[in-house]
């Protein structure tokens, strides 16, 4: 024993170390479980029968029987309205997509590398306004729409979204840390505009931060309840409020919404998915670039 | 000097053309509802000025200080859940190494973050039915038997943070580590070399360095969880009003604006709620100096 190698002996783990390797993989597994299991599960639900939901295991692939079975439940719920739903999310988040690229790109190029009056004010004016969550402007926003009798409008949610300080930060951000001023400044010496010298030379640059801000514009405002719960209501809704108005059809929840086209609970979980899916996708296909994006000056800091 | 008077004149020109449609905006879905509520708040239905009688009005509502008291609970059970958490987990998921593992856990706790919002709650009305709940077993430890068990008003608050820690975290984890990425390998390598443990370098030299972040967190979130309303909303339209309708301060401000047509009383709760907002959010970025970049 006593002619144990050097080697060796740093590959044996001590009680300690050993105790803190166990206590971290157990955290890091609980909580892997903890996010997932409830989307996986979801998932699997979708391909029950609604009998089975309750008598099989939790993560027993049902059937694709019961998943068109199922599919056809929603897709038939009152003429296909969740087709609308969608559509009308689309529709609301990718207007005011566009909008916000339109106003904060431009926006936060100026912030970082233009001089003019009130830049400080209005610098220090996005940074408060893009700590506010955007629910606590909901109700005073709502009212101000009714006021002017806007409500119902598809506007009257796509203008309210399309105002997103977050974005100006990001642009900000991007291009007092990406973009050198010197640069800028050869390109007026060779003759260049203004307006060429932010279209041929800065958005070019910029193209990772436009990606950035569609993704959290797009994210934040599909998945948005409060504000069309309150200004789009009936055919308006986007898939947010229609999968709450999906709740008083099920009877597992709602007893008295028997009588009623009734919706059973797997076709609840399939929309559900239906309702997270657009997000999810983007999710998986840009991760890299949103985590980057996450830590924006968090790097810097 | 003559050439660079009007070039520095034009960009700035230029500048305001570039802030114009972003300020408009501001003006108003920024300015202008904020301008509007204060002054619904201070007015009565027939448009005389009252003073404060609408705060005083909804602060003497029976319903307002148990929803005070319910938003105060969950958002200090949220926000303990969170500080606790996201840090340790942050610091675990960077020790984890570079390769594949640590980018891997972060996605995977990043993944519920897709599913915000309304369908969030949906999800875990499932979660939360201990018939059909995937981790029934769990909920029959508590001694929880059915929805209505479950979902029972003493149990919400926690039942509020644990959906919004489930889908917020996982961002908040990436950021965290973000700021752990920082921190300079030199420093990390001293501390190793000097003996220090995976503990000891934690509270030493990665907490100090994530403090501004966690602040930034602990704001974010606290203005965020005084807003609170799909996760009630959606409880109570799916438990038939077993959670209450009435459940938070934003919903009270929605039932005072729809169900009693009484706008003034909601731009009061509107403005109590925004003022807590913007007070958090100001104080930070004044002295917070995380966004300093000038």
């Amino acid at each position: 024993m006593s002619a144990t190698s050097p080697r060796s002996r740093r590959n044996q783990v001590s009680p300690g170390r050993w105790l803190g390797r166990a206590t971290v993989t157990t955290i890091v597994v609980f909580f892997i479980l903890f996010f997932i299991i409830p989307i996986v599960w979801l998932l699997i639900a979708t391909t029950k029968a609604p009998r089975q939901l309750l008598t099989t295991g939790a993560f027993e692939w049902g059937s694709f029987h019961a998943l068109s079975a199922n599919w056809s439940a929603l897709v038939h719920f009152q003429g296909g309205v969740i087709f609308h739903w969608l559509q009308n999310s689309a529709v609301y988040a990718l207007s005011a997509l566009v909008i916000t690229l339109l106003t904060s790109i431009p926006a936060g190029y100026a912030l970082a590398l233009g001089h003019f009056h009130g830049r400080k004010v209005l610098l220090t004016t996005t940074l408060i306004v893009m700590l506010i969550p955007n629910t606590a402007l909901v109700i005073p926003v709502f009212l101000e729409l009714a006021a002017a009798h806007q409500i119902a409008h598809p506007l009257a949610v796509i203008l309210p979204f399309s105002f997103f300080p977050f974005g100006v930060y990001l642009t900000y951000i991007y291009f007092s840390t990406s973009v050198p001023r010197d640069l800028l400044d050869a390109a007026r010496l060779d003759g260049c505009g203004e307006l060429s010298v932010f279209s041929r030379i800065a958005l070019p640059l910029a193209r990772p931060v436009v990606a950035l801000v569609a993704f959290f514009s797009f994210v934040a405002n599909w998945n948005n309840y409060f504000l069309p719960f309150l200004t789009e209501p009936g055919r308006r809704e986007p898939i947010q409020v229609g999968l709450t108005e999906l709740l008083s059809s099920v009877p597992a929840f709602n007893p008295t919404a028997a009588g009623v086209t009734t919706i059973e609970l797997p076709t609840l979980a399939l929309a559900t998915v239906f309702a997270g899916t657009p997000v999810l996708v983007i999710f998986l296909f840009s991760q890299r670039f949103l985590v980057s994006g996450l830590t924006a000056g968090g790097t810097k800091a | 000097m003559s050439r660079k008077e009007p070039l520095a004149a034009k960009q700035m020109r230029m500048s305001y053309l570039f802030v114009f449609g972003y300020v408009l905006f501001l003006a108003a879905f920024g300015v202008a509802p904020t301008v509007y509520a204060l002054y619904l708040s201070v007015m009565s239905g027939s448009g005389k000025f009252v003073w404060f009688r609408n705060f005083n009005r909804v602060r003497h509502d029976f319903r307002f200080m148990p929803d005070v008291i319910h938003v105060g609970t969950f958002v200090l059970i949220w926000l303990v859940a969170l500080l606790v958490l996201v840090t340790v987990l942050a610091i675990i998921v960077h020790s984890l190494g570079q390769r594949w593992l640590s980018p891997s856990v972060r996605f995977i706790y990043y993944i519920p973050g897709a599913v915000a919002g309304a369908s969030s709650v949906v999800l875990w009305l499932f979660v939360l039915n201990p018939t059909v709940s995937p981790v029934s077993g769990v909920l029959h430890a508590f001694g929880l038997k059915t929805f209505v068990q479950t979902i029972s008003p003493a149990h919400l608050p926690v039942i509020f943070a644990i959906i919004a820690f489930w889908s917020g975290a996982g961002g908040w984890i990436v950021v965290m580590y973000g700021a752990l990425n920082s921190i300079p390998s030199e420093i990390m390598e001293a501390a190793r070399v000097d003996g220090a443990g995976a503990v000891r370098t934690a509270l030493h030299i990665q907490l100090p360095m994530m403090r501004k972040w966690i602040s930034y967190m602990a704001v974010i979130s606290l203005a965020a969880g005084t807003q609170l309303f799909v996760e009630p909303t959606v409880l109570s339209q799916a438990s038939q009003g077993v959670v209450p309708i009435d459940y938070s301060l934003n919903q009270l401000a929605y039932q005072y604006a729809f169900k009693q047509t009484d706008n003034n009383g909601a731009a009061a709760i509107a403005v109590m709620l925004l003022v807590v907002c913007v007070v958090l959010s100001a104080f930070f970025v004044i002295k917070g100096g995380l966004f300093e970049r000038d």
